[in-house]
């Protein structure tokens, strides 16, 4: 007999094997999901949920996908939360934190209570980038934001009403296309192939009968 | 965590470990491959193939699965709808909210044309999200795209569509270029270069990276960039029926909300499908790495309309799926893990291969040795061999986990297993359609005019097997171009009738061959209900 543990699903119990998770609990118990169900692997952040485990005062938060259920957990999923997306143009966005001023003033009134970092499923630290985020060092937000999921779950507990995993989008772009490096050899290489400096090569191989290839193929030197 | 029966394993692999990193295991020769293809590869089971018996690829074998979903029946008939009263009516409708749907949306959009997505889920649900090794591009001195072609097409077993290949092949480090332009973070030297590994069967390392989180980070500012440019997304609605025009053009699609059900008519004067894979069709009973949507679903709107398929019966089968613990059975492990030093070992804790041989040759050799060897272990949920992720830590030093494949060590963490002190058991799992709709190089189809498809559901750009790193560069170098193409083709139509006749046609073939069903596709969603893990 396998090991069986029972969940509230919206407050309905429902007894399950113990080694599902939140989300596959919830097709054995017979939901055909539509919503809150996406990648099922942890990077889409589509199956938000809060959990409270029954006798105990903390609320917690997780994707539904990664997570396994315990007995006496009511569950309840959060597939959409109303993030406030602002509209820009990548190609004239300033790069400082006048950008921030300008779409997201909200996060300059962040009380610092935290409860975006606590409730982060991917256990970032929320506060901490929108921090860099209001004094525009952009590299530090994109870097400490970089693993998000875009679940919602910090906004959903924030009382200032900030949108975090949309500034820290806003933060990554603009890092990546303005503040990293530039790469040379992608320039260069780039500039040759609309040069033509390939095309004589490439079309050889196009025209070169299957054998010829193969054999190219098998004895080509392989980078160490 | 592991349990009793894994430790005399586990102590094996560690005494070995030292030894297994110093160690390069000979690469297989071109016979040895052959063999082990014919007697392990899944595509090679004859007896998990039907052969069509109606349509443009009648005569062909495809996985039965497949075949049910190609040769069922409309979820329509042409008097469930008004064709004369569109919902929409576009000059571009991409149906598919992925990494090549929106790479063309943002293309078409660029080029003046009014253009929407309709997506099943939501704008981002797509196996481009999941995508977590990198994307390939020659852009590094000791590199060149015809040394990516011959990569590529090799890997593929000498059947890709040459002019396809060399077009992925020759706008890959443009296609980079257009990422970083949009602001997307590829890991970089402090110089600017690009920190590049190798895939299973590249030569020359040129698998550019966002830590392990590759699709998700090109996914999320494509998205973003769609959002920007307002263009608009139908979501939880998805295509079920192409619609025709007199003249046998594409013009639209029959959409279905998700959630309501209501049919409405999107009108438009060219269509890209962009639909994906078909992880979630398991295949022969395999789990898979794919998204929830991964159902073939442009396959089976091409083909009913007459579209030609090329290569629907290769898959591939991702070598190193998670095979424990049970709640991540099938998750993908990156290969990236083998690129940055990893080996495969066996319950004795030899290295039975090289780690980087191609997907579909190291996926039949851990077969081999689950089966016939019996070199394997035990899971709850089948058989796996060890992939030793501790060596990363040895050969690129303390930290390197930690910073180049994060969501595999938060992914096994959850479970108490630290990937950088223990290594984790992996098994093959269904990741990719090779297959799908036969296109030229500007994206339409052979034989639709003004049908475009663009990523997974397009069939020939990689041959029979795809390399790592080469499919999210399809997706962008072929989503990019249907747009582009899509948009032009726009300027110069002008619409017939709209029809749906191919839909009693199709119903009539059915009937011909005598084929009983009861199945109606594009499949749209699996059903887990009651299942109790996939």
């Amino acid at each position: 007999m396998e090991n069986m543990v029972n969940i509230f699903l919206f407050g309905k119990k429902y007894t399950v094997p113990a080694n599902l998770t939140i989300m596959t609990a919830m097709e054995y118990a017979g939901y055909q999901l539509v919503r809150g169900c996406g990648c099922r692997n942890g990077f889409c952040g589509a199956c938000a949920t809060i959990y409270r485990i029954k006798g105990e005062n903390e609320l917690k938060t997780c994707l539904a996908c990664q997570t396994t259920v315990e007995d006496n957990m009511y569950i309840a999923t959060l597939p959409y939360f109303p993030l406030v997306k602002q509209v820009y143009d990548i190609e004239k966005v300033p790069t400082t934190e006048t950008v921030m001023m300008q779409l997201y003033p909200e996060i300059y009134a962040c009380v610092g209570c935290n409860a975006c970092t606590k409730a982060c499923t991917q256990e970032l630290n929320v506060m901490q980038y929108i921090a860099y985020a209001q004094r525009g060092d952009f590299e530090k937000c994109a870097e400490e934001s970089f693993d998000c999921v875009m679940c919602g779950m910090c906004s959903s507990r924030c009382p200032a009403g900030i949108s975090h995993p949309q500034v820290a989008m806003l933060a990554r772009r603009i890092n990546g296309k303005y503040l990293a490096p530039g790469c040379g050899h992608l320039e260069d290489r780039v500039r040759e192939i609309q040069n033509g400096d390939f095309t004589e090569l490439i079309e050889a191989l196009m025209q070169k009968p299957v054998e010829e290839l193969k054999e190219l193929y098998n004895t080509r030197e392989i980078e160490k | 965590m592991y349990s009793e029966y894994y430790q005399a394993s586990l102590a094996a692999v560690e005494a070995a470990r030292e030894q297994n990193v110093a160690m390069e295991p000979a690469r297989m020769t071109a016979e040895q491959k052959a063999t082990l293809l014919a007697t392990y590869h899944p595509d090679y089971k004859e007896h998990e193939f039907s052969t069509l018996q109606i349509g443009p690829n009648k005569g062909d074998k495809v996985p039965h699965e497949l075949a049910e979903m190609l040769q069922a029946h409309s979820r329509i008939t042409a008097d469930d709808v008004d064709l004369n009263t569109p919902a929409y009516d576009v000059d571009v409708l991409v149906i598919g909210g992925g990494g090549a749907g929106t790479s063309a949306a943002i293309e078409a959009h660029e080029a003046g044309a009014s253009v929407m997505i309709v997506t099943k889920l939501r704008m981002g649900d797509a196996n481009t999200m999941m995508a977590e090794g990198g994307i390939q591009a020659a852009d590094k001195p000791n590199d060149s795209p015809a040394i990516h072609f011959v990569d590529a097409f090799g890997g593929g077993h000498f059947a890709a569509k040459r002019d396809l290949l060399a077009k992925l092949v020759c706008d890959a480090p443009e296609a980079i270029q257009w990422l970083s332009n949009l602001g997307v973070e590829f890991d970089k030297e402090a110089d600017g270069t690009m920190v590049t590994t190798h895939g299973g069967g590249t030569s020359r390392k040129r698998m550019h990276a966002a830590k392990d989180y590759s699709g998700a980070e090109i996914m999320r500012t494509l998205r973003d960039e769609v959002l920007n440019r307002q263009i608009p997304v139908v979501d939880f609605t998805s295509a079920i029926e192409l619609i025709l025009d007199e003249n046998g053009k594409a013009a639209g699609a029959v959409l279905m909300n998700m959630e309501t059900k209501e049919l409405m008519v999107a009108k438009a004067k060219t269509v890209i499908i962009a639909t994906g894979g078909a992880g979630r069709m398991h295949y022969q009973g395999f789990p898979t790495s794919n998204h929830y949507g991964a159902t073939a679903d442009g396959l089976v709107l091409g083909y009913r309309a007459g579209a030609k398929l090329l290569y629907a019966e290769t898959l591939q089968y991702h070598p190193t799926g998670a095979a424990h613990p049970t709640q991540i059975f099938g998750a993908l492990v990156t290969e990236k893990v083998r690129s940055l030093g990893a080996k495969l070992v066996n319950k004795n804790g030899e290295v039975f291969m090289h780690p980087l041989e191609t997907r579909d040759v190291t996926a039949a050799s851990i077969i081999r040795e689950c089966s016939d060897r019996d070199n394997g272990l035990e899971t709850a949920s089948g058989v796996a061999v060890w992939l030793d992720t501790p060596m990363i830590d040895m050969i690129g030093g303390e930290g390197t986990i930690e910073k180049r494949i994060p969501a595999m060590m938060r992914m096994f963490m959850e479970y108490g297993i630290d990937i950088r002190k223990e290594p984790i058991l992996v098994y093959p799992t269904l990741h990719y359609q090779n297959g799908g709709l036969d296109i030229t190089p500007n994206g339409m189809t052979t034989n639709i005019e003004n049908l475009f498809v663009a990523g997974e559901a397009v069939g020939g750009i990689h041959g029979k097997n795809r390399l790592m790193g080469n499919s999210l560069l399809d997706i962008i170098v072929f989503g990019r171009s249907a747009g582009i193409h899509a948009a032009e083709a726009a300027k110069n139509t002008t619409l017939g009738a709209l029809t749906l006749d191919h839909i009693a046609a199709f119903e009539k073939e059915i009937a011909a061959a005598g084929i009983e069903t009861d199945a109606v596709s594009p499949k749209l969603l699996p059903n887990y209900t009651k299942l109790k893990s996939i």
